[in-house]
């Protein structure tokens, strides 16, 4: 039987991750889940304010909250790991300060339904990890990606802070566990928790680029030829920002930067054409082609 | 050993930083863990340790006006890692608002290169003109 499952998709699932969205709705199909998009979702500020006189900005994540209310569900399945994170802190926060959500319901006071703290956050790696269970992951695989070594990147805003963290602040192994399903190698890698240069790729480039060049630069000396991410906007650096990484540092090196969920539908047996690689700055067919895996 | 005395005007600027952040700087014991895991110290002026410890003597105005606020990813490590449980993220953020609270823009969405701007994830831009906007 399919399972519905209320799912926010944030801006940038919908326009530069697309790929990301799509390849998500087919490898969540296989185990028999449908994104039920939420009516009228709306942005969720894609950062979460830490200011603690100023309750402004948890009102667009809160507001999201009420729509999976309205359609009669307890949980709102998210992708994009900086929605994820502003998502589950402020409902994380709304729970700890009945009197700041008061405060928020009254700003909303033009929504039909006041909001109560009922609704879980779910991110798709927790949906894999603890309701669909590896095991179920390992038997749905049609092509084992051997032949290739990946790292897995989790970035800051799965893991921080440790009150909405997805796994171990400091040790994350979902992606790891993910990839060994998929049937490939994945290595520890000694960066996977650490910042990519997030927001700064606006107005400091070359901050973001030394970061990837960092990052990837790690992955590759572990042996490393392609990495994985969760977060669109970690996705954008890693990969758009080799461009200037290989201007200041002449002897980097590009690498492939795949969402789980390309390396998923891959490893289920998708055709070419639904693994969404036409946007990819660093093109990984070439490699996937190498290893026998396209 | 002497005491640390304010000014009165001073001392009204920490409790500024205090009160946005929701955190009290003078829990901060200058073990310099926020400093050794911050990705973005290479490039301030002030690292955060030293952000920490100007905050506590009451040099708001000096941490203010650095980079060091500008420059942070807000990647949360240092809060994550703080044997103190202090937020330095959120004082990072209460050291943007304070000026970003007198109108200050530190970016301008009309001077980001138009290539930019077509290749830029929507994300990306919603949380620069959060952080760097009033």
């Amino acid at each position: 039987m399919t399972i519905k499952i209320p799912y926010y998709p944030g801006c940038t699932l919908k326009t530069t991750a697309k790929n990301f969205e799509d390849t998500a709705k087919l490898v969540a199909g296989v185990f028999d889940y449908e994104f039920d998009e939420l009516y009228r979702w709306n942005c969720c500020g894609a950062v979460y304010g830490l200011s603690e006189d100023n309750v402004m900005h948890k009102v667009a994540p809160v507001r999201n909250m009420l729509r999976v209310k309205e359609v009669g569900e307890k949980r709102m399945l998210v992708l994009c790991s900086m929605c994820f994170n502003t998502l589950k802190r402020a409902n994380y926060y709304v729970r700890r300060n009945k009197d700041k959500l008061e405060v928020i319901n009254a700003i909303m006071y033009l929504e039909n339904t006041t909001y109560d703290g009922s609704v879980e956050v779910v991110h798709l790696l927790e949906l894999l990890r603890d309701e669909i269970g590896f095991d179920r992951i390992k038997k749905a695989v049609k092509k084992p990606l051997r032949g290739i070594t990946v790292a897995a990147y989790y970035g800051c805003l799965l893991l921080r802070p440790s009150e909405i963290a997805i796994d171990s602040v400091e040790q994350p192994t979902v992606m790891e566990d993910l990839v060994e399903a998929l049937g490939g190698k994945v290595i520890d890698l000694n960066v996977k928790t650490e910042c990519c240069g997030s927001y700064q790729t606006v107005k400091r480039k070359d901050i973001v680029a030394d970061r990837t060049n960092f990052i990837i630069g790690e992955a590759r000396k572990q042996g490393a030829d392609m990495l994985i991410t969760s977060c669109p906007l970690c996705h954008f650096n890693l990969d758009r920002r080799q461009k200037e990484a290989k201007k200041r540092h002449p002897d980097f090196k590009e690498m492939p930067i795949l969402y789980f969920t390309q390396l998923m539908a891959l490893a289920f047996g998708f055709e070419e054409d639904k693994l969404g690689f036409e946007p990819h700055y660093v093109d990984p067919r070439p490699l996937l082609k190498e290893r026998g895996l396209l | 050993m002497g005491v640390l005395k304010l000014t009165k005007e001073k001392f009204r600027k920490v409790d500024l930083i205090n009160r946005i952040s929701g955190q009290n700087v003078y829990d901060c014991y200058q073990c310099g863990r926020c400093t050794s895991g911050c990705p973005s110290a290479d490039e301030m002026d002030i690292v955060p340790s030293q952000t920490m410890r100007f905050l506590q003597i009451g040099e708001v105005d000096k941490v203010v006006e650095s980079n060091t606020p500008w420059v942070c990813l807000t990647c949360l490590i240092c809060s994550v890692r703080c044997p103190k449980g202090i937020d330095i993220a959120a004082i990072m953020e209460a050291l943007r608002l304070v000026k970003l609270r007198t109108n200050y823009d530190f970016i301008h969405p009309n001077k980001i290169p138009e290539e930019d701007l077509e290749e830029l994830p929507p994300i990306a831009l919603v949380a620069a003109f959060r952080k760097m906007t009033p």
